[in-house]
């Protein structure tokens, strides 16, 4: 990636059932740089992830792509979510699911057999996905970062059920990403061992 | 991929989905072609009856068939989170819930087109009238589609919205109903149909610039 790019929230506020999650919150991150958002349960780590996807709308503040605001940039084109649902279809085989991702974005660095062979699930194009076990299932949602194209990455706990390899894989995966230049936004509760990369992070349960 | 290939890629992922689950979508059907055969033992094998009812028969199945299956059009993207995914396409999402209502258009709506004149010649609606019946098929099955997807997306958020959706949904179909069941009755009689096949035509066109657009805006506000 050449150019450089910048994801910004300014003065973000959260209000959920009357109960401020957090308020005036600011950071900034641009390519090489990881965001990881910390805090207890309920502090507002996944409303924080939605209303940077754009699924729920902010109570206050604005949130800026490469300085210009994220409606009128390029954001969705450049941006890709794995969330608590998977959003693979379980009726469809593996590289139906990926060839779909694939039709609703551009191409990314990888094609679809490098991204299966990347996430250990080769040999598994033709399986249909409910027949997979929970942890294949993330690393399947996982290899649709890896075939379209997109700098920012945001992950709502990507280790949920992977096991110790899948964790060391999925940070193998984050840190070449990151060397490429991209950048991430996630929440975890494991401890992430990502060497030399340059983290970022935000307790949410103090920003109120 | 540009915006066509995605647009042929969801009506073929729906398309394909709906041949793996081929006993969900066989249920609109058969409610159709069961409510259709029971109604001769209800009222009664008179067929001067069942003739002057057959019209509004095969309308009012039809247009409950329909909304029996609309609740599957985004459930189940909504439940493991595809729908969110399209939301996060950099493509127009108006465009990709028009492939959905199309793709559930054909796993509804073309069935019944299908069964719909064998059922009208079981209870004996005049010959003359069938080709009517056709026309109003064609043009009123994918407004119910249409329509239905309004009501759907406003309420695929909500536990047990099916309630909700029938209120929502009734009343925008019942125009299509009187006008659909009314020009099959007026053709049955021998009379001209001109004024009913126009407006239906209107309601199908309307629906089709303005249906997606709402349906779209309510898909954001329900993914939440």
């Amino acid at each position: 990636m050449s150019h450089s790019q910048s994801f910004e929230v300014k003065n973000l506020s959260c209000i959920r059932d009357d109960r401020i999650l957090f308020e005036g919150l600011n950071f900034k991150i641009s390519n090489h740089q990881v965001l990881l958002l910390e805090g207890k349960n309920g502090c507002g780590k996944t409303s924080l992830l939605r209303i940077i996807c754009g699924f729920r709308e902010q109570d206050a503040g604005e949130m800026f792509w490469c300085d210009t605001s994220i409606n009128e940039s390029e954001y969705y084109s450049d941006m890709a979510y794995v969330g608590h649902l998977d959003g693979v279809k379980k009726e469809l085989t593996v590289l139906e699911n990926l060839k779909m991702s694939l039709a609703l974005g551009q191409s990314g660095n990888y094609s679809i057999e490098q991204a299966l062979d990347k996430v250990l699930l080769a040999g598994y194009d033709d399986s249909l996905v409910q027949s997979l076990s929970a942890g294949q299932k993330r690393r399947l949602s996982l290899a649709r970062l890896l075939i379209t194209k997109n700098s920012l990455w945001v992950l709502d706990e990507p280790f949920t059920s992977i096991d110790k390899e899948g964790i060391k894989l999925i940070e193998s995966l984050m840190h070449e990403h990151i060397t490429d230049g991209g950048m991430i936004i996630l929440t975890s509760h494991h401890d992430l061992v990502l060497h030399e990369a340059d983290v970022q992070k935000i307790n949410l349960s103090l920003c109120h | 991929m540009s915006l066509i290939a995605a647009f042929f890629a969801v009506i073929r992922r729906d398309l394909t989905l709906a041949f793996r689950r081929r006993a969900e979508i066989a249920n609109p059907i058969f409610f159709f072609i069961l409510v259709v055969t029971l109604f001769p033992l209800g009222v009664g094998a008179n067929p001067k009856l069942l003739q002057a009812i057959a019209p509004g028969i095969i309308w009012v199945s039809a247009l409950l068939a329909v909304m029996l299956s609309l609740d599957s059009l985004f459930r189940s993207d909504f439940d493991d989170g595809s729908l969110e995914q399209m939301l996060l396409s950099s493509h127009p999402l108006t465009v990709l819930v028009f492939a959905k209502i199309i793709a559930h258009w054909l796993v509804t709506g073309l069935p019944l087109l299908i069964v719909a004149p064998l059922l009208a010649v079981f209870l004996g609606l005049p010959e003359q009238a069938l080709g009517t019946l056709l026309i109003t098929l064609v043009l009123a099955t994918p407004v119910l589609s249409l329509i239905g997807s309004i009501g759907v997306s406003l309420t695929i958020g909500l536990r047990g919205g099916g309630m909700i959706l029938s209120l929502l949904v009734l009343p925008l179909y019942v125009p299509v109903l009187i006008f659909a069941s009314n020009a099959v009755e007026m053709a049955g009689n021998g009379l001209a149909v001109d004024a009913q096949i126009n407006i239906l035509i209107a309601i199908f066109f309307t629906s089709v610039v303005l249906a997606p657009l709402p349906a779209a805006a309510a898909i954001k506000m329900s993914v939440d």
